[in-house]
């Protein structure tokens, strides 16, 4: 709990910092506070997990360990947001505000314990980024995307909300363990009870952008400014299936039969949806939220198929898929800056010109594709064995002919970079800042370690 | 100094350490230096192997704890012969490129992908194995498409798309068997040891079979190779002909055939038709070849035909045939591939067409080329001709009618190779080149030449250098699968 109320009140401090122009010393504080959260949270790894606040919250190791994996990676994007913010706005406090806010928000959601929490968290984190996304005033696209995504968004809380309602009626409790104790409980589980799961699965997928579930994802992740794109994507969506994988593992395993097909049918679609089109696009932002819709589909693998490794196997897979996204998000903001495009062409070339550039992100797109030595490779090994455990090789199958497809668009950025001549005769590189370079590098070399020995993220769950 | 460990390992340092070589002469000193070290380390293996049927030059590290995966490789004898020939060709490949200059990233990775070949090959549990054989893929495909010529984006795109595909068939395989074994372990014994029902060998058989059928590869998995061959640099085609494709049909030996036995049994006629079919189609094809490379990489297809044929015949000569011929082809591809670049560097032209009559001027290079050609072609006293005869007689053995089709490779390639050379070497120079000069082939050229021309007479005269390596695994293997 130490780590939450330190970062809002982070959060509030740094409103301050803003109002009397202190900007050097935002981010240096952010960091600051980030690290004194990680600290609380590591402090806690051998305390026995027991519900507090009255049943509220939980910090077990599901919880701890992604939600020190968030704020890692919040961190890494801060790094990147040094100069980043500064060209778009004077007010920048509010950036790194807004950004711990919706942090708050998603480690609520890790470790929610009764769906008043659940609620709460998604909404702080919710809130936040309606406006981080349409942060950039004079876009027609970034107010087009938070509008979107502000209707949207609310659209699926309603369901959310309707869901736990639901539940609420059929059980008579928010408290995870009620909950479970009521479905193992009683003979024959209320209808209502069955309908609230529906609904909550809709509001859950919704948020975690999953077919058919989806179609804000794009338009969103387009529209918003690149650094929050990487924060939704990331950070978020993997509060999002924490909270996901909490409700099934811990309530609604022993009603599988009902849930399991329903979910089945949305990672199938979800994992062709999103890769096929991916395949379709021209701009390299646009791909990368199509494919984070798949990666929404092979991650729900852990949940559609829960067992007591599925904690450890999205652990891996976020990390991983954070870790890439960090990198091609912040590759993207430097040949942007350039070029002034994002499309497929902007990178052209780049080998020649920034080779450290090239080989980082290189590393990433092969990660995302999962090729071996990088812990996208470890993350999707997991899942279909998480997969495979439960069900049988079909599904098994689909999802290497989507891994195939996914190989061809994340290939054709590395083509792009060492194959093709760049557009314009330019023979200087770009102008990376150090801190964009150490990111970077530390990004890429987690994923190499992750990818040849999981094992020292794996050993905590 | 027998540690697998350190063998594997030094490719991956000599990879790091290359990729910061910025100049093109220090790149390729160092790369020598390196390739040669790690021959070096091989060798200690080499004479410390006892032949008999074990494993031997053990080492297993617990790798993913949570999943019981373990990090174990070994040497037996069908791995040795495959470990001797990429060290071996190694330093050649790397002396082969000594004409042109290359940056330090091209050595480098060369290196890392001799790191996946080697890991492929002595691989005792799959996980290391799948590693290996995606390890090695990354850096061939870089070499192919940065270094290459032609269409080479598209064309390996495809190579890169196609293998990939193949590859992921056989994880799939893999994830399923890690969940069958009952204690979910994907070590070689355990899988080998699995009860599995014929249905399930069935579809195991194609995902297996499918993922080292593109590589090796195998009619009709074939499409992408000419291209891939003809547009890669010398030193990649060398690297794909020479080694990588041995990764399908070792894979075969070691892992297709204890795991799905019945699976080999119902299709392995299917297999050897398409074994026949595609030596009789690549050696027509060959026949009508204007381009030198591609006429090597389809007479490439068709020997890689009879070595899967002389794999699915399941029986000792067989066997035995495969395993030799896959050194011999080595050999003799990464020498023929290397004259065809040094009479294009020579000439500016790969079109056979356009040579012809540079024995006059190159004697030296018009000795060993028929040397190696002889070697190509199986004649007796050469290292093919025990190769070709041992798969003769293991096919024959398996049904007649396969080994009457497959031995028309021997005379379709005799013809076209020695077509080949005589075009090549022998009648007047071409048109206009009278008066150029020709170099014949001197320093580093006539090394690597010399020292590939040496072992074809060498394992001529005396294959039992390799066959005893090999007989005592290869008889226990027979013994342990029966169909």
């Amino acid at each position: 709990m130490g780590a939450i109320i330190t970062l809002s009140i982070l959060g509030i401090i740094l409103l301050y910092f803003g109002l009397y122009n202190a900007k050097k010393a935002l981010l240096p504080t952010a960091l600051i506070g980030l690290l004194v959260a990680i600290g609380f949270y590591v402090s806690q790894w051998n305390t026995v997990p027991d519900p507090i606040f009255n049943g509220m919250v939980v910090f077990d190791h599901l919880a701890i360990s992604f939600s020190i994996l968030c704020i890692v990676i919040t961190g890494l994007i801060l790094l990147l947001s040094k100069e980043y913010f500064r060209t778009m706005s004077e007010h920048i406090a509010e950036y790194y505000t807004l950004i711990l806010f919706s942090l708050v928000g998603a480690l609520l959601v890790n470790c929610y314990h009764n769906f008043a929490m659940l609620f709460i968290g998604i909404e702080i984190m919710s809130v936040a980024l309606y406006i981080l996304v349409g942060i950039r005033k004079n876009d027609l696209a970034s107010n087009e995307a938070s509008m979107k995504y502000f209707l949207m968004g609310a659209f699926s809380t309603g369901f959310l909300l309707f869901g736990i309602t639901l539940m609420y009626g059929a059980s008579g409790t928010f408290d995870l363990v009620g909950l479970r104790n009521y479905v193992n409980g009683v003979s024959a589980v209320s209808p209502l009870f069955y309908g609230g799961i529906l609904l909550m699965l809709c509001g859950l997928c919704f948020k975690i952008g999953a077919a058919p579930f989806h179609f804000w994802t794009p338009d969103v992740y387009d529209g918003a400014p690149i650094l929050i794109t990487s924060f939704m994507s990331t950070v978020v969506k993997i509060a999002c299936f924490v909270g996901f994988l909490r409700l099934f593992s811990t309530v609604l395993v022993p009603l599988d039969g009902f849930w399991t097909p329903v979910l089945l049918t949305i990672v199938v679609i979800t994992l062709f949806t999103g890769n096929i089109t991916a395949l379709m696009q021209s701009s390299f932002k646009r791909m990368m939220a199509y494919s984070s819709i798949s990666h929404a589909g092979y991650m729900l693998f852990a949940i559609v198929a829960v067992s007591v490794s599925s904690g450890s196997s999205m652990l891996v897979y976020a990390s991983a898929y954070s870790l890439a996204s960090v990198i091609a998000f912040g590759a993207l903001i430097l040949v942007k800056r350039r070029t002034g495009s994002d499309n497929f062409e902007s990178f052209n070339g780049l080998a020649k010109r920034d080779p450290w550039l090239a080989l980082v992100l290189s590393i990433a797109m092969f990660s995302l594709a999962g090729i071996p030595l990088t812990a996208g490779f470890m993350g999707k090994f997991m899942m279909f064995n998480q997969a495979m455990g439960a069900f049988n090789v079909t599904l098994l199958v689909l999802a290497a002919i989507n891994a195939a497809i996914g190989v061809y668009y994340y290939l054709h950025v590395v083509v792009n970079m060492y194959f093709k001549a760049p557009a314009a005769q330019e023979e200087k590189g770009l102008e990376i800042s150090a801190n964009y370079k150490v990111v970077l590098t530390i990004a890429a070399l987690l994923t190499i370690v992750l990818g040849v020995y999981p094992d020292v993220i794996l050993s905590f769950l | 100094m027998d540690n697998l460990f350190i063998l594997l390992l030094l490719p991956v340092i000599g990879a790091l350490v290359l990729s910061f070589a910025k100049d093109a002469k220090t790149a390729k000193m160092l790369a020598l230096l390196i390739a040669l070290l790690e021959f070096g380390l091989t060798l200690p293996f080499l004479y410390q192997f006892i032949p008999d049927a074990s494993i031997q030059f053990e080492q297993q590290f617990l790798w993913i704890a949570s999943l019981g995966l373990s990090f174990h490789i070994g040497l037996d004898g069908i791995s040795l012969p495959l470990v001797l020939l990429t060290n071996g060709l190694m330093p050649l490949i790397v002396l082969t490129s000594f004409g042109k200059s290359f940056k330090g990233s091209f050595y480098a990775l060369v290196s890392f992908m001799q790191f996946g070949l080697l890991l492929v090959f002595v691989a005792l549990d799959a996980f290391s194995f799948y590693i290996g054989w995606e390890a090695a893929l990354i850096p061939i495909y870089f070499i192919c498409a940065l270094w290459g010529d032609g269409d080479r984006i598209n064309i390996n795109l495809k190579f890169f798309v196609y293998t990939f595909f193949g590859s992921l068939l056989m994880l799939v395989a893999l994830v399923f068997l890690y969940n069958q074994s009952a204690e979910k372990s994907l070590e070689w014994a355990a899988l080998a040891s699995l009860d599995l029902d014929e249905g399930t060998q069935r579809w195991l058989f194609w995902a297996f079979f499918i993922a080292f059928a593109i590589k090796i590869p195998v009619f009709p998995f074939h499409t992408w190779q000419p291209n891939t061959y003809t547009h890669a640099p010398a030193g990649g085609t060398m690297l794909l002909a020479g080694v990588m494709l041995k990764m399908g049909v070792y894979g075969l030996i070691r892992w297709l055939m204890p795991i799905a036995p019945f699976g080999v049994m119902a299709y392995g006629q299917i297999v050897m038709v398409l074994c026949v079919i595609g030596i009789v189609y690549a050696s027509i094809i060959a026949f009508k070849q204007k381009d030198a490379k591609r006429l090597i990489a389809y007479s490439s297809i068709a020997h890689l035909g009879l070595i899967t044929a002389g794999v699915f015949s399941w029986n000792l000569e067989g066997l035995q045939g495969s395993i030799i011929q896959m050194v011999n082809h080595g050999l003799s591809v990464v020498g023929l591939f290397f004259i065809i670049d040094l009479i294009q560097d020579r000439t500016g032209t790969r079109l056979i067409a356009d040579w012809g009559g540079y024995a006059a001027k190159a004697p030296r290079l018009a000795w060993l080329f028929l040397l190696l050609i002889m070697g190509a072609i199986g004649l007796p006293l050469t290292n093919g001709f025990i190769g070709e005869f041992l798969l003769l007689k293991g096919i024959f053995d398996y049904g007649v009618w396969y080994a009457v089709f497959g031995g028309l490779t021997l005379i379709f390639g005799a013809v076209y190779m020695l077509r080949f050379y005589k075009k090549a070497m022998l009648g007047p120079l071409p048109e206009g080149a009278e008066q150029s000069s020709f170099e014949d082939v001197h320093g580093y050229e006539l090394v690597v030449l010399l020292v590939i021309g040496f072992f074809v007479l060498f394992l001529g005269v005396w294959p039992r250098a390799i066959l005893e390596l090999s007989e005592a695994s290869v008889v226990n293997l027979l013994n342990q699968i029966k169909f």
